[in-house]
């Protein structure tokens, strides 16, 4: 008698580990009511709509390869989950990376670019609340991950390394939990969990997986930072004048 | 002149970063961690994993029948992964280059941009 329900809990558990979706924040279709997913959606076609005049208005040609390569390496780093403590994993969302390198308007249409492909080609996040997971990391994490990150270079010297490492670790974790906290709310507004338990449960894991989107978000700029620093979209200005310098001088 | 090596310069990163990305997609990717990830764990911890739909509606795009999320089907399962991460890394780069090259103006004539 052991034996058959045993092979039979195996057996599921083992089936459900297989089946299990890979989420991070990417909310799945069902978790949000009708009245949020309008919402978001309003509020993410809005914002792409601003973000495309701004590009068209700001942007250099030489902006349009960055997006491809920003595009192609956010995507495949959403893939690696790292496990954190706690036999929970997370992986990179990329908003500041994407901020840092191109601004937030392009940025912000970099992220929406993997979030489509994810949820088009893959089934990663629903196709019915994909306005909410391109408005929570796409539009709150490129934007606030940005704006903090400037904030805090500049203030400790826009040509300073340091600065631009501790100001993009700063707003790579605030705009994981910005962007937890709004999944949070938006989870509870949709009645499928109270606010202060969503809240809770989000931020206690998200503390963790915002020190790794800290961590690849700083290696990935320091290494761009020491080989090509005019790709940064505020680059360093005595780092950029030393490398024209080179060009020609060489 | 100076033109050329700041084309070529940005090409070399082009080149550069993709590959990088496509490395990440294609070998790093099996070695993903299996455990259930943020809102994936909120979601079994407070009970609420079962409002998520079975039949959501992605998996009646044309898509499903050749992604089951990220391992591309019918080939066998140590390649199935990687290969997703290789189409959809190159899928996201065409993409988001194209959205650039439409939206973005032109800074120099058409005849310059072709070298």
């Amino acid at each position: 008698m052991p034996t058959v329900p045993l092979m039979h809990i195996l057996s599921s558990s083992m089936l459900y580990w297989v089946i299990q979706p890979h989420l991070a924040l990417h909310i799945p279709d069902g978790f949000l009511n009708l009245p949020v997913i309008a919402v978001t959606w309003i509020l993410a076609i809005a914002l792409i709509a601003i973000s495309l005049n701004r590009v068209q208005a700001e942007y250099q040609e030489k902006a349009v390869p960055l997006m491809g390569v920003c595009a192609a390496f956010i995507f495949a780093a959403q893939m690696i989950d790292f496990p954190i403590p706690g036999g929970t994993s997370g992986h990179l969302l990329g908003g500041t990376l994407a901020g840092a390198l191109l601004g937030p308007w392009a940025g912000t249409l970099v992220m929406t670019v993997v979030f489509i492909v994810q949820a088009v080609l893959f089934q990663d996040g629903g196709l019915t609340v994909l306005g909410a997971n391109i408005f929570n990391m796409g539009l709150i994490g490129t934007f606030a991950g940005y704006y903090l990150y400037r904030a805090i270079r500049f203030a400790i010297g826009r040509n300073k390394l340091p600065g631009m490492a501790i100001g993009a670790a700063v707003a790579a974790w605030v705009s994981v939990m910005i962007a937890a906290l709004a999944c949070a709310i938006q989870l509870a507004i949709s009645g499928t969990v109270p606010l202060a338990v969503a809240i809770g449960a989000m931020a206690t894991w998200h503390v963790l997986i915002g020190i790794g989107e800290a961590a690849i978000t700083v290696v990935a700029l320091i290494f761009i930072w020491r080989t090509r620093p005019d790709m940064f979209y505020d680059p360093p200005r005595r780092a950029t004048t030393q490398r024209k310098g080179l060009g020609v001088g060489g | 002149m100076s033109n050329n090596l700041t084309r070529s310069r940005n090409r070399a990163f082009t080149i550069a970063g993709l590959g990088v990305a496509l490395i990440i997609a294609v070998f790093l990717s099996p070695f993903a961690s299996q455990d259930p990830d943020g809102l994936d764990r909120v979601s079994q911890d407070l009970k609420f994993e079962d409002r998520a739909l079975e039949d959501a509606p992605a998996s009646r795009l044309p898509f499903y029948s050749v992604f089951d999320e990220y391992a591309l089907r019918g080939v066998p399962e140590g390649i199935a992964t990687p290969l997703a991460g290789l189409v959809g890394t190159l899928a996201t780069f065409g993409l988001a280059w194209g959205i650039g090259k439409i939206v973005v103006r032109r800074s120099e004539p058409p005849e310059n941009s072709e070298q």
